[in-house]
């Protein structure tokens, strides 16, 4: 009999900070493959009796980042993110798989401007796009949307602006639902067609590359809006989670 | 495997473990997933085509599709996601009732679902005949939704979710089982939940 070597990997808790009220990063030392950005892991935990539950979580760490970064949002009524948000502790071991995903995956020798919009913690695999793109110097025009719910919502904000500022060929436009924000190149709107329409006009680029990650209701209003806007339905990838 | 420190979880029932294969969970939600945006369709211009290769064997429009022998099926699903929802009800063409339609035996023992979105998936035809399978356009007793696939999507349901191909324009039969969109991806060719047969390492 030939031993099948096994897919999971033993990570373990490096540390875990806090992303934003609902969420938190959880960094992890696990030695698997170098991801590209947009993969995920499968993080799965075992109770002792061998009952297990496995979640993905998409990577928001750079590839070539020493540790990996997940961002957990809290889902109350949830399984494993409650776990991880309330027990998980730094020195803690967890089986996990991966990094996975053939699809929603950007490479940096990918030509064109590329366009990426988040909403909520759907930012997780379009910051290790936005990481990756950032070094080790940017090539291509580089559009972020990002909603949030609040301004305090936005995970990896003071990173983005901080980046913004010194970028030039990076544009980050945020859109908060429920907080006005007077920020000058910010929105305190739902991202509908006409606000994706405004920021692509302002942006003045035509999207060789879009990803669009975040709850299912969000990604069919961006997607369906961005083709209202006139962007093919052939470079729009999508990733979706959670229910309707 | 590592025991997680503090990790008890949240067991389903008695009454519905038999029914969870190993790694899912249950879910009252409809989760969605696809490669990209829901594909803008017309029932107008819609066709569904049974092919050999190349080769059209069958091809109908919607009032066509329509009108073909329907059957109803009620179960549970389950997707390589690890969510499974439990009694869900569709109704569409079975694959038998296809293939009787089209006044055709299946050439050969693999197809190609295809979509309109460009999608495609490997499905056995040994998982489709015998009432296995079907070509659904109605959930719950109502027409199919676009982002569930609708008009008309596939449904494997013993196999994960992935091979119910969404917004299916036909069935192309295949002389080898070739590989399609999340297959070629790193997903497993057959996809099997209950042989956990996830990703393409797996046995």
């Amino acid at each position: 009999m030939v031993a099948v070597p096994s897919p999971w990997h033993e990570a373990t808790v490096l540390r875990i900070e806090r992303a934003t009220p609902h969420s938190l990063s959880v960094f992890l030392q696990a030695s698997v493959a170098r991801p590209v950005a947009g993969q995920h892991l499968v993080v799965r935990l075992s109770a002792p009796d061998g009952y297990e539950a496995s979640r993905s979580y998409s990577i928001a760490s750079a590839p070539d980042a020493a540790d990996i970064e997940l961002l957990v949002e809290r889902i109350d009524d949830g399984e494993v993110s409650p776990f991880l948000h309330d027990v998980l502790r730094p020195g803690d071991r967890l089986d996990v798989r991966g990094p996975l995903g053939g699809h929603f995956i950007w490479r940096p020798e990918g030509s064109g401007p590329l366009l990426l919009v988040a909403g909520g913690s759907g930012i997780a695999p379009l910051m290790a796009m936005v990481r990756d793109w950032a070094r080790p110097a940017a090539s291509v025009p580089l559009l972020l949307i990002a909603s949030a719910r609040r301004w305090d919502d936005l995970a990896f904000r003071d990173e983005l602006l901080a980046l913004q500022a010194r970028e030039t060929q990076f544009a980050f436009v945020a859109a908060t639902t429920r907080e006005a924000v007077a920020r000058p190149g910010h929105f305190s709107q739902r991202l509908d067609a006409a606000l994706l329409r405004q920021c692509l006009q302002r942006w003045r680029q035509a999207p060789r590359h879009v990803y669009v990650c975040g709850a299912n209701r969000f990604v069919e209003a961006v997607a369906g809006g961005l083709l209202d806007a006139g962007v093919p339905a052939s470079v729009i990838r999508t990733e979706r989670y959670g229910g309707a | 495997m590592v025991t997680t420190r503090g990790f008890t979880g949240r067991r389903p029932s008695s009454l519905k473990a038999p029914r969870l294969p190993p790694g899912q969970f249950e879910t009252d939600d409809f989760p969605v997933l696809s490669k990209g945006p829901a594909p803008r369709i017309e029932l107008a211009t819609w066709r569904f085509t049974l092919s050999h290769g190349p080769r059209p064997l069958a091809s109908w429009s919607w009032a066509e599709f329509d009108a073909l022998p329907r059957t109803t099926w009620q179960g549970d699903i389950h997707c390589v996601t690890t969510w499974s929802k439990f009694d869900t009800t569709w109704e569409g063409v079975s694959f038998d009732d296809l293939l009787a339609a089209a006044g055709v035996e299946a050439p050969t023992a693999h197809l190609l679902a295809l979509s309109l979105d460009d999608y495609d998936t490997n499905v056995p035809v040994a998982d489709l005949v015998g009432g296995r399978g079907m070509v659904a356009t109605r959930f719950g007793g109502e027409p199919l939704t676009a982002e569930h696939g609708g008009p008309a999507r596939l449904l494997v349901p013993h196999l994960y979710f992935w091979k119910s191909a969404k917004w299916i324009k036909g069935l192309r039969f295949t002389a080898r089982d070739e590989a399609g969109f999340w297959e070629l991806r790193g997903y497993h060719m057959r996809g099997d939940p209950w042989r956990q047969q996830r990703y393409s390492d797996d046995p």
